[in-house]
């Protein structure tokens, strides 16, 4: 069982290494995910927003319900933790 | 991106994540853990992406192995397979 | 040393002066980091996450070093759970504010209605407020989640 095991995961890794002979160079500025909104963003964050760190102006302003449910995915995380050991006292 | 730290810091984190699901003591396995966290922060902060690094070292090599030390606490430190 | 041996015999398993100490002196300089990481995450990398994860870990090196009689103290319990509410209330209660003032939801311009700043100054200081709620919310679950599973609930002793 264990060798199949290992024979699976190098079969996979294997898969996954002949697939990223695909992807763009990395920093290539005419990639598929840096010609559509990255423009956009570089050219316009600052004049738009006027926050200089463009990290959290796309993560605050542009992608801000993307932060919001990261923070309510927390806040349940320590909900269940608390309703599940916290005992009275 | 200097491939010379590169190539250094990727074998760090294949060795370490080895390590970490092939050891019997659990302690010692959460520690390597916050090594290989460290180690895929110095990754991310050589790439560009200081952000993520930041987190990586606040919320992966910080607050969680502290928090599986912790649950250790509570159970066995031996791992039973 | 005849009183430093008096003293030992009378403090308790894992207590240690040096550790007290050097937790003391620090644990004011990692809190004023991580309220600068908050504020200071509109021109450099940190934010939210990142500070309100930097103020657990203080509270959690006094848990760490003393015992959980001084974190509570330190922090209440209360206090903690009135906190992380409250932060992820804020965050939610901006983005329907905005809302409210006739915007769409999570569109800080429209917040110029209530108080004139300009609507990209506005986008600015939203974000800012934003950033607040997440690092009070990030920072009272590490907090709880610390206390709950290192003590197994019951907040009476732990590692």
């Amino acid at each position: 069982m264990k060798a199949l095991a290992f024979v699976a995961t190098l079969v996979t890794g294997a898969i996954l290494l002949y697939g990223t002979m695909d992807f763009p160079a990395w920093g290539d500025p005419q990639a598929p995910a840096s010609v559509h909104l990255s423009t956009h963003y570089i050219e316009e964050a600052v004049a738009e927003t006027h926050v200089p760190n463009i990290v959290t102006a796309v993560l605050g302003d542009y992608r801000g319900y993307d932060t919001m449910f990261e923070t309510i995915v927390i806040y349940c995380a320590g909900l269940a933790v608390v309703s599940v050991l916290r005992r009275s006292r | 991106m200097i491939w010379g730290i590169d190539l250094l810091i990727l074998l760090l984190v294949v060795i370490c994540a080895i390590a970490t699901i092939t050891i019997k003591d659990l302690l010692s396995a959460t520690i390597i853990f916050g090594v290989y966290s460290f180690l895929m922060c110095l990754l991310w902060a050589e790439m560009g992406a200081v952000d993520v690094a930041f987190t990586e070292a606040t919320v992966g090599a910080g607050v969680s192995t502290i928090l599986f030390i912790g649950t250790i606490l509570h159970t066995s430190r031996r791992s039973k397979d | 040393m005849k009183i430093l041996q008096e003293r030992i015999k009378h403090t308790k398993f894992g207590e240690s002066l040096i550790i007290e100490t050097a937790i003391r002196i620090m644990v004011p300089f990692i809190q004023l980091f991580g309220l600068y990481v908050i504020v200071h995450g509109h021109y450099s990398p940190g934010g939210g996450f990142q500070g309100g994860v930097i103020l657990g870990a203080s509270f959690i090196l006094i848990g760490l070093g003393y015992d959980f009689k001084t974190s509570l103290s330190r922090m209440q319990e209360k206090t903690n759970i009135i906190l992380g509410n409250l932060g992820a209330l804020l965050y939610t209660g901006v983005a329907i504010l905005c809302a409210l003032m006739g915007g769409l939801f999570l569109d800080y311009s429209a917040l110029d209605k209530l108080i004139p700043m300009g609507p990209i100054e506005w986008r600015s200081f939203g974000i800012f407020l934003v950033e607040v709620g997440v690092g009070l919310a990030v920072m009272s679950i590490m907090v709880s989640l610390f206390w709950d599973l290192c003590s197994g609930g019951d907040l009476d002793e732990g590692l």
